[in-house]
């Protein structure tokens, strides 16, 4: 806590404000991490293995252990959740892990002291992957500037579609923070042209990558493929050269690999956050389960 | 060009800064479809009259404006009338906004609904427009509502329809909404989302306060009818907010006080209460921008409500809209307030009203005698409340 101080915003909620050292939000040549780790997957003809897990989930020590665990074990890119009430893109896994991390005092201003922890000891890309009532909350241009100084590189929204984007895509290319758009098996043609172009223009603009939906559904481990990813990521691929990376439903490295095929990264969720569940009361368990299921993926892709 | 607040929202849904879509973007081409398929039916004469039609001989509208005179006399001020909704089918204004979605749904093609309900009357009305037009029904319930609200359930089920339990999060109504958004996402291109309120993402909130408004339509000519005028004010209570929409907005451009009447529970100071207009902030849930319960960290709080239809920590859109342009006057009263209007109602004329509308009754209550004899006041009676007497009974033993 040394570097840092508490203060209130208008809202009256916590913000982490910076009173010490100034961190880059960028990798040392100038890129957004996450583009950096498109390139290098790029450059090295790999696929990425995005690893999702609840923050806080059971606590903010045993996150940060995950999240470096993750790294070592292969993780290209690491989503950390912000839990909410109301998780409505979410299955059961992650609606659990959310109440708990929830029950055990989880907040946005603590998860960025989290990140801002972590950034002294990795620089593996961070994504947050938080529902917009919490970021709203927090006041867009207070959470993109407390964001980009914790070392956060992204914002995944689910409730956040293309149509109410624009606010929040403003103030986090102020600060060259990505916003992850969403496409969906559903998603018309004219729509996935207007994702593929979006937060490509303007002040921050970059690459980032595109949240490919694999089916339609909320979060979860599922048997199998879905029916009609083929199609749909050939029409996401015929509309963009962005990255794109494949999530819901992934669980095992035979899904993994099939999917990596389709895209550029595999992201995958409930399955870690089951394991977290499973083993939260035993550490040393809970970080080599995690990191064998990571590492298993990432080998098969 | 700036719409007048008749004409509200534009056409992403927004009231003024309220409204919009925010919803995954799975759901976003639904929305769509939705939308357009809603457009060509108002465009479509032939929809309008089967609506009307059944209205007319489903329903039994147009539902009498009554002037309650032992009321009026009771309370010494205002000429007050009742908007008699509870002597609908099925017992409250619900089945007005079920039977177009229903409508809607047909033309559509979609042959399975599903529903969220609180204490049962959406999800009631929802499974009887089901069974009539033989769709497949699944209404979303909380565990704790299921518990609270046996006799709807079984009603429900009665009807043909499949009441899932909910038991993620507070097992309540907002529960039951992300359970039924849940589902929507997964069957999206074979459901229909039946919506109880004038909440969620557009144009939900629209529609359903469309197929409300036929309650201040009726009310409009009524008054005029045997008054021959406009009333000073209308009160009607506000959860969801769609009884207030239906009877405030063919009224938004006539100079008439508006009401809005919300649950203060225990008590506003306590912070069980469900006054999301009165003591929220902006916030977003289940779609929209709106007035929201929540925490200092945007964690939306569980609402507290003797009445489990107003038991919601959110408000429809439009209604942030006409609180935040003084259209409209927002106002909480308690449970306590709320059981002795019911009383209040009961022994002066006869009539039960559900627990929501004896919130208004009992806002009337206070204002009524404030008022000339020479002035005019309607309340909306959104339902009745025969669904209540169990848990009044219960309450007054206690007493």
């Amino acid at each position: 806590m040394s570097d840092r101080a508490r203060a209130e915003t208008g809202n009256g909620h916590e913000r982490v404000v910076d009173t010490g050292l100034h961190r880059e939000t960028t990798s040392t040549d100038g890129l957004n991490r996450i583009d950096a780790a498109f390139d290098r997957l790029r450059r090295e003809g790999g696929k990425g293995l995005i690893a999702y897990i609840t923050a806080g989930d059971p606590s903010y020590e045993a996150t940060a252990d995950l999240v470096l665990a993750m790294e070592r074990a292969g993780a290209d890119l690491i989503e950390l959740g912000v839990p909410f009430s109301d998780p409505m893109a979410d299955g059961p896994v992650i609606q659990q892990a959310s109440m708990r991390a929830l029950a055990g005092g989880a907040t946005p201003a603590g998860i960025l002291g989290l990140v801002r922890r972590l950034r002294e000891r990795t620089q593996i890309p961070l994504l947050l992957m938080t529902y917009y009532n919490p970021v709203l909350h927090y006041g867009l241009a207070a959470f993109a500037a407390d964001a980009a100084m914790a070392g956060v590189d992204g914002l995944i929204v689910p409730d956040l579609p293309l149509e109410e984007s624009g606010p929040l895509l403003t103030e986090l290319q102020r600060k060259r923070l990505h916003l992850i758009p969403f496409a969906a098996p559903t998603s018309t043609a004219e729509r996935l042209a207007r994702i593929a172009g979006a937060g490509c223009t303007g002040p921050g603009a970059s690459r980032g990558f595109i949240y490919c939906v694999s089916l339609t559904g909320v979060t979860g481990a599922r048997q199998g493929l879905p029916q009609g990813i083929e199609e749909f990521m050939q029409r996401m691929r015929a509309c963009t050269d962005r990255s794109l990376a494949i999530g819901f439903g992934i669980s095992n490295p035979e899904q993994a690999v099939l999917m990596a095929q389709l895209g550029d990264a595999v992201i995958v969720g409930s399955a870690i956050v089951s394991l977290v569940e499973q083993y939260a009361a035993d550490r040393d368990k809970m970080l080599q389960q995690v990191s064998a299921l990571v590492g298993s993926l990432k080998q098969a892709i | 060009m700036s719409l007048t607040k008749i004409e509200m929202p534009d056409t992403g849904g927004h009231f003024g800064r309220f409204g919009g879509q925010f919803v995954p973007e799975t759901l976003m081409p639904a929305l769509e479809e939705l939308t357009a398929a809603y457009e060509q039916a108002r465009q479509d004469p032939s929809f309008d009259e089967e609506f009307r039609y059944y209205l007319k001989q489903y329903v039994g509208r147009p539902s009498p404006l009554y002037f309650a005179e032992r009321l009026t006399r009771r309370l010494g001020g205002a000429r007050i009338y009742l908007k008699r909704e509870d002597l609908n089918h099925t017992g409250a204004h619900k089945i007005n906004n079920t039977l177009g979605q229903a409508l809607l749904a047909k033309r559509m093609g979609k042959q399975r609904v599903i529903a969220e309900t609180g204490a049962g009357q959406h999800g009631v009305a929802a499974a009887t427009v089901a069974a009539m037009f033989d769709m497949q029904c699944v209404i979303y319930m909380g565990e704790e509502d299921i518990r609270r609200q046996e006799l709807n359930v079984f009603r429900m089920r009665l009807l043909g329809a499949e009441v899932a339990s909910v038991t993620s999060g507070s097992r309540t109504l907002k529960d039951a909404m992300n359970e039924a958004i849940r589902d929507w996402v997964t069957n999206v291109r074979t459901t229909y989302y039946l919506l109880g309120t004038v909440g969620g993402p557009h144009p939900y909130p629209m529609l359903v306060r469309d197929f409300q408004a036929v309650i201040g339509q009726e009310a409009r000519l009524q008054i005029l009818e045997q008054e021959g005028r406009l009333p000073d004010c209308i009160v009607a209570c506000v959860g969801g907010g769609s009884n207030s929409i239906g009877i405030f907005h063919p009224f938004l451009e006539d100079p008439v006080r508006l009401i809005g009447v919300e649950a203060a529970g225990h008590g506003i100071e306590t912070g069980k209460h469900a006054a999301t207009l009165s003591a929220g902030q902006v916030g977003v849930l289940h779609g929209a921008l709106s007035y929201l319960l929540q925490d200092q960290h945007g964690q939306v709080l569980e609402a507290h409500s003797i009445s489990a239809g107003l038991d919601y920590p959110g408000v429809g859109p439009e209604h942030s809209y006409l609180k935040e342009s003084g259209r409209a006057e927002y106002v909480a009263v308690t449970d306590e307030e709320a059981l002795a209007a019911f009383e209040l109602l009961a022994r002066t004329e006869g009539i039960l009203p559900a627990l929501e509308s004896a919130h208004a009754v009992a806002y009337a209550a206070k204002l009524a005698p404030a008022m000339g004899s020479d002035q005019i006041m309607i309340i909306n009676i959104s339902g009745r409340g025969d669904k209540d007497v169990p848990s009044i009974a219960r309450i007054l033993e206690v007493k």
